[in-house]
């Protein structure tokens, strides 16, 4: 698998880091409080066989935390951006 | 027919043209007692246990495909028991005194060979953990024995014990009874144990939906009909998030690729299971000769049943480093299994929201090995409608309460496992 790096260009996937699910918002305001919220956003993530959108970290590169969307059954990407400054979504 | 040695002796003597077929082919009926989703080993195993255990026979195990194309043939083969988490223990001690007297109780026989499980450590750390890990299985009773390098070296000889090596073997810790089992007699021994005690085990009939009705579960929509029960199991580890989602639950599992290689077959050279310390690796000799390993997740969530090059030459160099004479072997083949992988590294054996519907995934690792346990604790919970002793913690509610059951010591996220 390879992926396109915004940045870089289309780069071996040893070069990139995983960081999960980037559909998951951390729980922000009155939700903070909700100990379900947390549950959710911690441990329920999306597990499609098919297109996924997840962070990657060029680790190996630019250091830039991108978004990716792949199908799951075959590896086909089918879009790439840069991570939207607010995301306060990334895990690793 | 019971396998016996009259019954070799019966067979050879009419040319073996008369062995009956394994199991039966049957279509499905309109209505069970208990459906089991899924014909892999957990899946068999749980209407074996079910009809041996609790006596209920009239059962339908549900496969998509034929027997023994998932992950029950997709693994490295290897039973052990130790580990360190209390719920893990007693579990996974349960499932290995059951694989010893299972060729017994299913009249087939399942190749268990107790060659012992070795994992080694190379630095003094390791060393530490391993004795820390050591105590606490003697604890639990269970079977385990610190060895110096010099024993590793007479354990298996081709472990490279040399101060110069890349990751120098300071010693190990020994399971003796830990060992492997052929996989595909696992399957074809539950699946004809299952059918000789009356459950029908139906091929190529995929589960499309479940019927719920005010949150009862009533039966399920099939490829080849609607069939109704009030009970139902799920046990479709590798797609469990899916299945469940028909159903309306949302799971903490991710599907992830988990590749195994074997190479091509040689005389005996390793007559125990070793793990290596450095990086996640194994290594069992099967009865064919050929050197089975077992390396890392690729690491992100996949239902692709293959993996990536990295992860193949990441293998080969773990192979190398801790066995170098292993490196002019050619890998005969290589191929991936789709792991649920679990926050917490743990299974789950549990009721689900939905009354009736049970669910069994999230295996990791841990699949093989547990599939006896998993299938006696599973029928357990579905007979009785309470969990196992054995399986209590097991279940998708300990995240919210922080009863994690997390062997490695590693964060939430299931890849990392």
């Amino acid at each position: 698998m390879q992926i396109p790096c915004p940045w870089c260009g289309l780069r071996p996937l040893d070069e990139f880091a995983y960081g999960g699910d980037a559909t998951k918002k951390r729980p922000t305001g009155k939700r903070q409080a909700d100990t379900s919220a947390w549950v959710d956003y911690v441990y329920i993530h999306d597990n499609p066989a098919g297109r996924h959108r997840e962070y990657w970290q060029h680790v190996g590169g630019c250091r830039s935390w991108i978004v990716i969307t792949r199908d799951t059954t075959n590896h086909a990407i089918s879009k790439a951006e840069l991570a939207p400054p607010d995301s306060r979504g990334g895990r690793r | 027919m019971r396998y016996s040695l009259s019954s070799i002796i019966r067979n050879a003597a009419t040319g073996h043209k008369h062995w009956p077929k394994v199991w039966r082919n049957p279509e499905p009926k309109k209505s069970y007692d208990v459906i089991i989703v899924g014909g892999g080993g957990h899946g068999l195993a749980t209407a074996h246990y079910l009809a041996r255990n609790h006596g209920v026979t009239n059962v339908a195990v549900l496969e998509k495909g034929y027997l023994g194309n998932g992950n029950i043939g997709r693994n490295t083969t290897i039973v052990r028991s130790n580990y360190l988490c209390p719920e893990n223990s007693q579990f996974y001690e349960h499932s290995l005194k059951l694989w010893e007297g299972l060729s017994q109780d299913l009249n087939y026989n399942v190749m268990l060979s107790q060659r012992g499980a070795l994992n080694v450590f190379h630095t003094p750390a390791q060393r530490d953990a391993a004795i820390r890990r050591g105590n606490a299985f003697s604890l639990n009773g269970i079977d385990s024995v610190l060895v110096s390098r010099e024993d590793v070296k007479k354990l298996a000889p081709l472990v490279d014990c040399s101060p110069n090596a890349r990751f120098p073997v300071l010693g190990g810790l020994l399971q003796p009874r830990g060992g492997s089992v052929r996989h595909d007699a696992v399957v074809w021994g539950f699946a004809r144990a299952a059918d000789m005690r009356g459950v029908d085990v139906i091929q190529n009939c995929e589960v499309t939906g479940f019927r719920i009705e005010k949150g009862q579960v009533r039966g399920v929509e099939t490829s080849r009909g609607a069939i109704s029960a009030r009970k139902v199991g799920i046990v479709v580890a590798g797609r469990s998030t899916l299945v469940a989602q028909m159903a309306g639950l949302k799971l903490p599992i991710e599907s992830h690729v988990l590749q195994c290689f074997v190479t091509e077959p040689v005389k005996p050279v390793l007559d125990t299971v070793v793990m290596f310390a450095a990086a996640h690796f194994s290594i069992v000799q099967s009865d064919k000769g050929g050197l089975v390993f077992n390396g890392d997740l690729d690491g992100y969530n996949s239902y692709a049943q293959r993996g990536n090059m990295s992860v193949v030459s990441g293998v080969a160099e773990c192979a190398a480093s801790l066995m170098p004479r292993l490196s002019r072997l050619r890998l005969l083949r290589h191929w991936g299994g789709i792991n649920d992988m679990t926050p917490d590294g743990s299974p789950f054996i549990t009721k689900t929201p939905v009354k009736g519907l049970f669910f069994n995934g999230g295996w990791c690792y841990g699949g093989f090995k547990g599939t006896p346990a998993s299938g006696w604790t599973f029928a357990h919970l579905i007979a009785n409608d309470e969990p196992h002793p054995f399986a209590s913690g097991f279940t998708l509610s300990r995240f919210e309460t922080g009863n994690v059951i997390n062997e490695n010591g590693a964060g939430p996220q299931p890849g990392k496992h």
